[in-house]
This record gives structure tokens, C-alpha cells and sequence, in this order.
């Protein structure tokens, strides 16, 4: 019996071709996407399988180009290259069929079985243009063309049968010649690449890159080609296959003008030059605004459920004759700590379905083109922008997003600033103490923080750009997707990911914080005890109490919090709930009681207060999470080490002036 | 004349791209060549623009624009 065939195909296209939508369809895995470039930054790996066949799939990162010059196309340009990849399926969005084949026709001479995914079809059809299935493939020397919609998931079959069928087949020959003066050199340089290395697999290839200087295939070829490359024909070679890609375009493409209309309407709007940066902020105000009330209204469904287990444990662990400190570490810790964080999650969910929404639409490049003017004069290109929206959700995957930026330079400027981006873990701290200190005006002073962030953020990026004396950034360079309507799968993968990743890190970083806080504050040298003004926790709190004093946040419970909200910012919030024992802070009465136990401390604990502990909150030392991720991305310890200390003490500044001035004027 | 200071809404022929050469080969990449048409679609009075090429927008910042060398006329 002949076992099952195994094969490795890799999906390579332009960025934003629907790439990863393409590859979650097919393999049913759930990876990210967005519609704007540098998504995905490394090559990924599913499975899937077509009647006897078993198919490993690479996705790559996306490129325009198959050289060497960033990050993303040296990934996909070594995976692709490697011998274990039997074909490769090029992803081609439709609606933009003339940039995207000039790609092809570079996979095209690797001499490796290539199969078209036409993909965006029903775009192309939505927009009445009308494309040629039948001379397509003939131009492209008889490759199989797929017409598939990721979003909608048709033509998946057809196209694994294409692949798994082609695979046997073999490549197609050449289709496009350079004319004598190059076609002449790269015959030498066949014959002498042929020579050299006999079982190599795409001479041709090769030999055209040879021609066109690339620098990685002259370091692993070393043959002496100064007699056939006299100059660099690359500008030529291009020209050639644009040249014939215009051939391409002229026989298979109908009726492409009227495609534009839909994107160049709206475009109006939201790229005005005046009012693009209004409409911008407008935006993210509508999206925080939603998060806040619409959020608020939903969570009275999640506080009945979480009192409801909270008695119910108490009850059930009292009956089976647990000890006191074991009822209290489950009650006073476990769930004050996690449950009380799970009632965000009605914030959280519509705080990504809105960013969702925004980045499967195709906004967030343009959001890098309006806030190109005042990026670059914090000498960031407008593209810095994007990791920093990210940072609304979560700081991690907005300093890994920084890849797609071209300097060093640029990348570490922005992985300062990103943190100041408010993420979703230090909502619940706004939501909780905007609503015990201004239950008046709550959404409005919790929507002031991200404000502050945006500007702490710019301002920051200008100073460091002053004191450098660095010159503007213009340097802009980014494509601008045609809007689509959001696809609701897409956006279900992305926001079902993040609530995911929040459960997880309730179930364990911030499960283990609260076990830890609760042992710190009910132990102290003697033994476990009753009053935790007499714990550990207390003890380390007093000593730094005096630094936090002329912030009004003089309290050992505060230091105590603010220490564990390293771990996660949400542990805060689980921080004061165990601290003050309350099973639900984020319900009326949770609050009732926090304010009340922060009142026979403190008394004079106020709204100002209140504001410089979230202005400290919003600025301070970011998630331990994120400071593995800038070590992992900057690779300088040097460097984190001093982001950590200017986030530090830019917080306590801020703090200290907010209360200062506050108390100056509201007391 | 560069493309900087074409006018919103106008086509230009490319005549030359004198950017550094790693922008140079990406523009080449996303088809802007010497011949190309483009299309500007929009633009900030000192800054950046939105460009139509070969069917694709592009941003442009304003360092790029200036260094793309263009010709007015009809295209085709």
C-alpha cells in the first residue's frame, strides 16, 4: 500500500493580499490579521490535507519583492528558497492585479511549481471589473490560476487540488525574455552557475540575480562574473517585467477605472488635508466612548454571576470544614483578584471589535498618512503610528509590530513612546477609580487618560528628537489598501484571540499575583495576621511611602498595588480588591467599600488624588511582559533598563505636578 | 519638475527616481520606473501625498516626492 504523499507549500504575496486570511481558511488555524502591512513578521506553519496527500503550509510574511533589503522579504526569501518547500501558492489580490503579478513573475523564474490564488475576487466583481481566466494563465506559462475568497472561503478545494496535482507536474518554462544584451549574459552565467554547482535547482534565477548585483546570492555563489556582469541591469530587468506585466494587464483586465470611485469617495473624508487629523481623533473618540458606556451597561450581568460564586464558594468550602485561611486565600484572594478582573470583559471585548473594525476596513494606513505631518516633526514617519494604535489593545504585539519600520533608529524611538499608548489592561484601573472618585463625568476623565498618553507619547518623541537635533522625517512610504467592508469572520478570529489571551493571563499571571498579594499582605513575620497593616506587604509599602507622598499617593496599600501591577496592569485593580477584601470591585458596593477603607486611611483622598494615581498608572514601568518584549526586540538590556527608568520617573513627575497643582486649585 | 510639486488630481509621466538606493529599489518593486504613469490623488500642502500607481495608492512623505523627477502630459 502506498502511504500518504507529504508536501510543503508556502503561500508568499504582496503585504495585505489576504495572505493569512488565505492560510487560517485552509489550514483552520487562527492567526491574526489586519488590513495594513508588516502583520506578519515571521514565517507561521499549518496543516492541512487534500485526499491522499498531507500538506504543511508556510505562511510568509507578505513582500513586494523577491531581494533582500528588509526583514520581511530575507524571511521569505530563505523560506522559499529552501529545498524542503515543493511549491509555492502565490497570493495575489485581484483588485490590484498589475503590482502584485510583478511578484509572480520573480516566483515564476525560481523554476519551483507555482500556483496562482486569485484572491479578492468578489471585489474584482463588486467593482464591475472583469478579468480574463482563461488568457491569465496562458501569459503566465500555463500555471494553474484559482479564483478563491479567503473572507467568504470558496475555491479552497479547487485550489489544494491545484496544488497537490501541479506538484506532480512540474514547473513551467521560461515566459519572459530580457532581450539579446541580457538574455546572452544570463545563458553564460548558466552555464558557468551549472558548472560550479551541478544539482542546483534554479539557475536561472540565479543567474538573473547575479546580473542584477543582489548581494546575498553573490556572498553564496562566489564565481567570478566580471567578464559577463560588467554593470548592474536590475533597473533594466525591472523594466522588463513591468514592461510585460503592462502586456499582461492590457489582454486580461477590463474595465479597471471604474474600481476607484468607492475608496477616492471616502478617501475625501478621511485624508483631508485639514480635516483628516479631526476626523482621526473623532474616531478614537467614538471607539473609547463605546467602550466606557456601552461597556458599563453590559458588565451588571457579570457582577450577579461573580457575587452569586463568590457566596456560593464561600458557603460550599465553609461546609466541608475548610480552614479559615483557606476560604480566605479562595474568597479574598482567587476571586477577589481574577473575578474581579473578569468583569471587564464587556469593555475589553468592544474595546478590540471597534479596533477590529478599524483595521480590517483598511483606515489604519491612512491613519499613518494623516498623522505623517506631526510624526515627522518628532522625526517619525507616519508609519511609527500604527504600532502605537496597536498599543490601545496591547503593548506586546505593538512593540513587536515596530519590525515593519526601516531604521533601527526609528524602531527604538517608537518602542519608547509606545508604552504611553493606554493598552486594554489598564482600563479596568480607569473604569475603576474614574468611577469611584467622578461618578459624574467617569467615561470622560477615563477617555482624558488616552488623551494624555497620545500626548505624553508626541511629546516625548519631540523632546528626544530636540535634544538630538534630528532632522524631520519625510520619508514616508506605504500602501494604501482599498477599503472592503469588515469581513465578521476576520474580526471573530481577532477579537476571540485577545479574549483569549485576557482569560489566559487571568488564569495565570494574574492568578498568581493574587495568591502572592494575598500571602504578602496576611503574613507577616510572625506568623500569618489579622490586621494587614502588620503584614510584609505593609512593611515593604511603608518604605517607599515617603517617594509617593508628594504625589498624594502617600499610602503603603497604593505602593503595594502599584509594585504588583508589574506583573499585569490589571493587577492593580485585583490588588485593591484583595487589599480592601472585596469580592467584586468593580460593582457599587465593591466601590462603596474601597472608597470607605481608603477614607479611614486617608481622608483627605480625593478626586485629585485619584487623577495622579491613574496619570501614574497610565506613565509607570509598563507589564513585565512588555519589558521581556523590548529587551527581546531591542536586544539591549542598556536600552530597557533606561526606558524603565524614564518611564519611572516621568510617571512620578507627572503624578506629583497633577496633585500639586491640582490641590492648588481644587481644594 | 518633481512630484512634489504636482498639483492634486493631475497625471505625470516618471522621468527619474534619485532616492537612496534601498528606497529606490522599493519604489521600483511597486512599479514606479522611469515611464510610469502617476496619478496624485491628494496632498498635504507641505507633506505627503496620496499618489494612483498602476492601480495601487501609495503614501508618499514629502523627501521622497521631491526626489521623483516628472513630466506633465496626457497618458497614453
Amino acid at each position: 500500500m502506498r502511504g500518504k504523499r507529504e508536501i510543503k507549500v508556502a503561500f508568499v504575496g504582496n503585504p495585505n493580499c489576504g495572505k493569512t486570511t488565505l492560510f487560517n481558511a485552509v489550514t483552520g488555524s487562527r492567526l491574526k490579521v489586519a488590513n495594513w502591512p508588516g502583520v506578519t513578521v515571521e514565517k507561521k506553519e499549518g496543516y492541512a490535507s487534500y485526499e491522499d496527500c498531507g500538506l504543511t503550509i508556510v505562511d510568509t510574511p507578505g513582500i513586494y519583492s523577491l531581494t533582500c533589503y528588509t526583514i520581511e522579504e530575507k524571511v521569505t526569501r530563505q523560506c522559499v528558497m529552501d529545498d524542503e518547500i515543493d511549491a509555492i501558492v502565490n497570493v495575489v489580490d485581484a483588485s490590484s492585479l498589475e503590482r502584485n503579478l510583478y511578484l509572480t513573475l520573480q516566483l515564476l523564474e525560481l523554476g519551483k511549481p507555482v500556483v496562482l490564488a486569485l484572491n479578492m475576487m468578489d471585489i474584482v466583481e463588486e467593482r464591475g471589473m472583469e478579468i480574463d481566466l482563461h488568457r491569465l494563465p496562458e501569459m503566465l506559462g500555463g500555471i494553474p490560476v484559482v479564483s478563491v475568497s479567503a473572507a467568504r472561503r470558496t475555491g479552497l478545494g479547487i485550489l489544494l487540488h491545484a496544488v497537490v496535482h501541479h506538484y506532480e507536474e512540474g514547473p513551467a518554462g521560461n515566459i519572459l525574455t530580457y532581450g539579446e544584451e541580457i538574455e546572452s549574459r544570463i545563458a553564460k552565467l548558466e552555464v558557468m552557475m551549472q558548472a560550479r554547482f551541478p544539482d542546483h535547482s534554479s539557475v536561472r534565477w540565479h543567474a538573473i540575480k547575479l546580473l542584477e548585483y543582489d548581494e546575498d546570492v553573490r556572498e553564496e555563489h562566489p564565481i567570478s562574473v566580471i567578464n559577463v556582469v560588467d554593470r548592474s541591469y536590475e533597473k533594466d530587468i525591472i523594466q522588463k517585467k513591468y514592461a510585460y506585466i503592462e502586456k499582461i494587464i492590457k489582454e486580461v483586465l477590463f474595465h479597471k477605472e471604474k474600481k476607484a470611485a468607492f475608496t477616492d469617495r471616502i478617501d475625501s473624508v478621511l485624508t483631508h488635508p485639514i480635516w483628516g487629523v479631526p476626523v482621526f481623533l473623532l474616531i478614537m473618540c467614538f471607539v473609547f466612548f463605546l467602550t466606557f458606556m456601552v461597556g458599563d451597561f453590559l458588565k451588571a450581568g457579570f457582577e450577579t454571576v461573580l457575587s452569586f460564586v463568590a457566596a456560593e464558594a464561600a458557603g460550599a468550602l465553609k461546609f466541608i470544614n475548610c480552614a479559615p485561611w483557606l476560604v480566605s486565600l479562595v474568597v479574598d484572594g482567587i476571586i477577589a483578584g481574577v473575578g474581579g478582573i473578569l468583569t471587564f470583559i464587556p469593555n475589553i471585548v468592544i474595546l478590540f471589535l471597534a479596533l477590529a473594525v478599524l483595521e480590517d476596513s483598511g483606515y489604519m494606513s491612512r491613519v499613518a498618512y494623516v498623522m505623517d505631518g506631526i510624526m515627522g516633526k518628532a522625526g517619525l514617519s507616519g508609519k511609527a503610528f500604527l504600532p502605537m494604535i496597536l498599543g490601545f489593545g496591547c503593548t506586546v504585539p505593538a512593540i513587536m509590530a515596530t519590525r515593519a519600520l526601516e531604521t533601527e533608529y526609528d524602531r527604538r524611538k517608537t518602542m519608547l513612546i509606545t508604552p504611553f499608548m493606554s493598552c486594554s489592561a489598564r482600563l479596568p484601573i480607569y473604569v475603576l477609580f474614574s468611577g469611584m472618585f467622578f461618578p459624574r463625568h467617569s467615561s470622560a476623565v477615563a477617555f482624558s487618560m488616552y488623551v494624555v498618553g497620545m500626548l505624553v507619547a508626541i511629546l516625548t518623541a519631540l523632546a528626544v528628537h530636540g535634544l538630538e537635533k534630528g532632522k524631520v522625517n519625510d520619508s514616508l512610504l506605504i500602501e494604501l489598501p482599498e477599503y472592503k467592508r469588515p469581513n465578521a469572520r476576520t474580526i471573530g478570529i481577532y477579537v476571540w484571540t485577545k479574549l483569549k489571551d485576557y482569560l489566559e493571563k487571568a488564569g495565570t499571571t494574574i492568578f498568581i499575583a493574587s495568591i502572592i498579594i494575598w500571602f504578602v499582605l496576611n503574613f507577616g513575620i510572625h506568623g500569618m495576621v489579622e490586621n494587614p497593616a502588620d503584614s510584609f506587604g505593609a512593611a515593604i509599602g511603608r518604605g517607599l511611602v515617603p517617594v509617593l507622598a508628594p504625589a498624594g499617593l502617600g499610602m503603603w496599600q497604593i505602593v503595594v498595588a502599584l509594585i504588583s501591577g508589574i506583573s499585569a496592569k490589571e493587577v492593580v485593580v485585583s490588588s485593591f480588591a484583595v487589599l480592601f477584601g472585596v469580592v467584586n470591585a468593580n460593582s457599587a458596593t465593591g466601590m462603596e467599600t474601597i472608597v470607605s477603607s481608603i477614607h479611614a486611611q486617608n481622608p483627605g483622598f480625593g478626586p485629585v488624588n485619584a487623577y495622579a494615581l491613574m496619570i501614574f498608572c497610565l506613565l509607570y514601568v509598563p507589564c513585565a511582559a512588555t519589558i521581556a518584549t523590548v529587551k527581546k526586540e531591542s536586544g539591549s538590556w542598556k536600552f530597557t533598563v533606561k526606558m524603565v527608568l524614564f518611564q519611572l520617573l516621568l510617571a512620578w513627575m507627572a503624578a506629583v505636578i497633577v496633585y500639586q497643582a491640582g490641590s492648588l486649585f481644587f481644594v | 519638475m518633481t512630484l512634489y510639486e504636482g498639483k492634486a488630481g493631475a497625471s505625470y509621466r516618471v522621468e527619474g527616481v534619485f532616492v537612496e538606493e534601498a528606497v529606490t529599489r522599493r519604489l521600483q518593486a511597486l512599479g514606479i520606473n522611469d515611464g510610469t504613469w502617476v496619478k496624485i490623488l491628494g496632498r498635504r500642502k507641505k507633506g505627503a501625498m496620496i499618489i494612483q500607481v498602476r492601480g495601487t495608492r501609495l503614501a508618499l512623505g514629502r523627501h521622497i516626492s521631491s526626489c521623483i523627477e516628472i513630466r506633465e502630459g496626457l497618458e497614453g
